[in-house]
């Protein structure tokens, strides 16, 4: 079933999003208890880039070699970064699995991203100037919690909880989903795509890599194909409708950028409130209501509708 | 505003919600005999218990929710003649199978409102979700703002009034009553319908499979007409009215075998 959720901030004032995200995603929790993600966009501080990575699975099993392989990986990872030129700031352990780094670097991010991945057991959950996703097993407060949310400020973000029907529970099949190399590029998707090998097959020929066997991973990948080519996130969304074959609904994000688009069958649901100071859109409105304690006007999206709102 | 994990609230085996709950018994009733009570800090399931239990307990004829705040499944499987406000926006699900209350929700309803509705009336102030008076079977449905796709998918009686725009496949596989849509319509109108009628005041994007212009008659006109004026929604502006073609229909069509012997 899955339940998303958005908020975007018009003005780019900085809101405590990890908090709001996460009550909006909580009163979801019927729509999926398997995991939560959120993809946040802050403001590291002196224009720092970051990387939020895992090097296991949450529910990888705890062998005898489990926390030397997590130790030398992690000074791999950081031993390969600094061979590549990144100067690090900061390495910090969320869990004993995942990781967010904090960098100054020049050069490409995608040969970082990848050498990254070479690692065994590495991936690369986001990278960027501003996104940071964060995804685990279980419902938004334990996630919440145990990645310490609670004093991420922000201008915008979306949130995901996941009752998988195509694939694993696990980190890999959590969403929202990075567009790998895209920096600073996320989505979360409400639905099943029927053409997923199609585009899988596709899209690996034209060098993306795929982390997951969700079907949800193929919007992000599409999106960064299509806007690598020079799209803005809003043709690449209207060109996604003819593409993706399925039902979906599903919402992308941006550096400054908030889109969501509907399938032409408009089958799974998304409620929308819009005012000057900002936009808040989830699966139920009992979501929405999270943020307000009085009456608010809203309304359901049509088939077919894509709507971007910028920061 | 409620804090995140301020409801606790508890299964049992079978996944049922709060087994053990009780009515809270916080409503208070005035001398008309108008009983109000504030659903702010209650659950679902506790709203759901006060609501029943001032129906058929206290035998109120009159009640007021305050601060429904889009909680699913609100006033459902109410089966008694009364009248209930909703003080705010409902949820999914919102007066599900009731037979016999007047309702009236000041606020939007989420997906599947007035699901399998048996009779009575129910007038939501704002805009509804998908799939809004599904498998209806009578009543009065009226919505002053625009609905989602799929309204009245199912339909076999009664009849939905949408002031404002409606998505797309409405009225899909509709098999008895009536709908009047003010607004534009999305594409699919009338798709796989039986039976039925369909009015429409603004554009229609497409029609669905077997769902053709029909003949307007008096009865047509006395029809809406007198429902406008139950509403007061003034006088109604031009219609098209829309059926089902029957082209569908196989009933009475020969096998392939048997039509070679007829020819």
């Amino acid at each position: 079933m899955c339940g998303i959720a958005g908020i975007i901030y018009r003005d780019g004032s900085q809101h405590p999003i990890g908090d709001e995200m996460t009550r909006m995603l909580q009163s979801m929790k019927h729509r999926g208890p398997d995991s939560t993600g959120y993809a946040l966009y802050g403001t590291p501080a002196n224009g720092d880039l970051v990387m939020r990575f895992k090097l296991a699975d949450a529910n990888t099993p705890r062998d005898y070699e489990y926390a030397g392989r997590l130790r030398r990986h992690r000074s791999e990872v950081e031993n390969r970064l600094v061979a590549l030129g990144a100067r690090l700031h900061e390495v910090e352990e969320e869990t004993p699995y995942a990781f967010r780094v904090s960098f100054d670097f020049d050069g490409e991010l995608k040969l970082l991203a990848d050498l990254v991945e070479n690692i065994p057991d590495a991936e690369v959950l986001s990278l960027g100037s501003s996104l940071e996703i964060v995804k685990d097993l279980g419902d938004a407060e334990s996630v919440h919690d145990q990645y310490g949310l609670a004093d991420f400020t922000g201008t915008h973000g979306i949130g995901h909880v996941r009752m998988a029907t195509e694939s694993e529970v696990d980190i890999a099949g959590a969403h929202p989903y990075w567009a790998y190399p895209y920096s600073d590029v996320a989505v979360v998707h409400n639905g099943q795509l029927t053409n997923y090998f199609y585009w899988k097959r596709r899209l690996e020929r034209a060098g993306r890599r795929f982390m997951s066997e969700c079907d949800s991973e193929i919007i992000a990948v599409y999106l960064a194909e299509e806007m690598s080519k020079g799209a803005t996130l809003e043709e690449a969304m209207h060109s996604s409708l003819d593409e993706l074959d399925g039902v979906f609904t599903y919402i992308a994000v941006t550096k400054d950028e908030l889109g969501v688009a509907k399938d032409e069958l408009a089958a799974k649901p998304l409620v929308l409130y819009e005012s000057p100071e900002l936009v808040a859109i989830a699966s139920e409105e009992i979501a929405i209501r999270q943020l307000f304690d009085r009456e608010i006007e809203t309304y359901d999206p049509y088939e077919r509708e894509v709507l971007v709102w910028q920061r | 505003m409620a804090a995140v994990g301020e409801r606790q609230i508890t299964y049992d085996a079978r996944g049922l919600a709060e087994p053990f709950a009780e009515a809270p018994r916080n409503a208070v009733i005035d001398a008309d005999g108008v009983a109000t009570f504030d659903a702010k800090a209650l659950t679902t399931r506790t709203i759901n218990l006060e609501l029943r239990r001032l129906l058929y307990e206290e035998g109120v004829k009159e009640v007021v929710v305050l601060n429904p705040q889009a909680r699913h499944s609100l006033g459902v499987g109410i089966l008694t003649r009364c009248k209930i406000t909703f003080e705010g926006s409902l949820g999914y699900f919102g007066c599900g199978i009731i037979d016999g209350p007047e309702i009236h929700v000041k606020g939007r309803v989420g997906w599947s409102a007035c699901e399998n509705m048996m009779s009575g009336v129910v007038v939501v102030d704002s805009n509804a979700g998908s799939l809004t008076g599904a498998a209806m079977r009578g009543g009065d449905l009226l919505v002053k703002g625009r609905v989602g796709a799929r309204t009245g998918v199912d339909q076999k009686g009664g009849t939905i009034i949408v002031c404002g725009d409606a998505g797309s496949m409405n009225a899909f596989m509709m098999q008895r009553g009536h709908q009047i849509i003010l607004g534009n319509v999305g594409p699919g109108l009338g798709d796989s319908m039986y039976d039925g009628t369909i009015y429409v005041g603004g554009t229609v994007k497409s029609l669905g499979i077997d769902c053709i212009p029909g003949e307007w008659t008096d009865a047509d006109t006395e029809f809406v007409e007198r429902k406008f004026s139950i509403y007061g929604l003034g006088s109604p502006p031009k219609l098209q009215k829309f059926v089902c073609g029957k082209m569908l229909y196989n009933y009475d069509s020969l096998e392939p075998a048997e039509r070679k012997l007829v020819i």
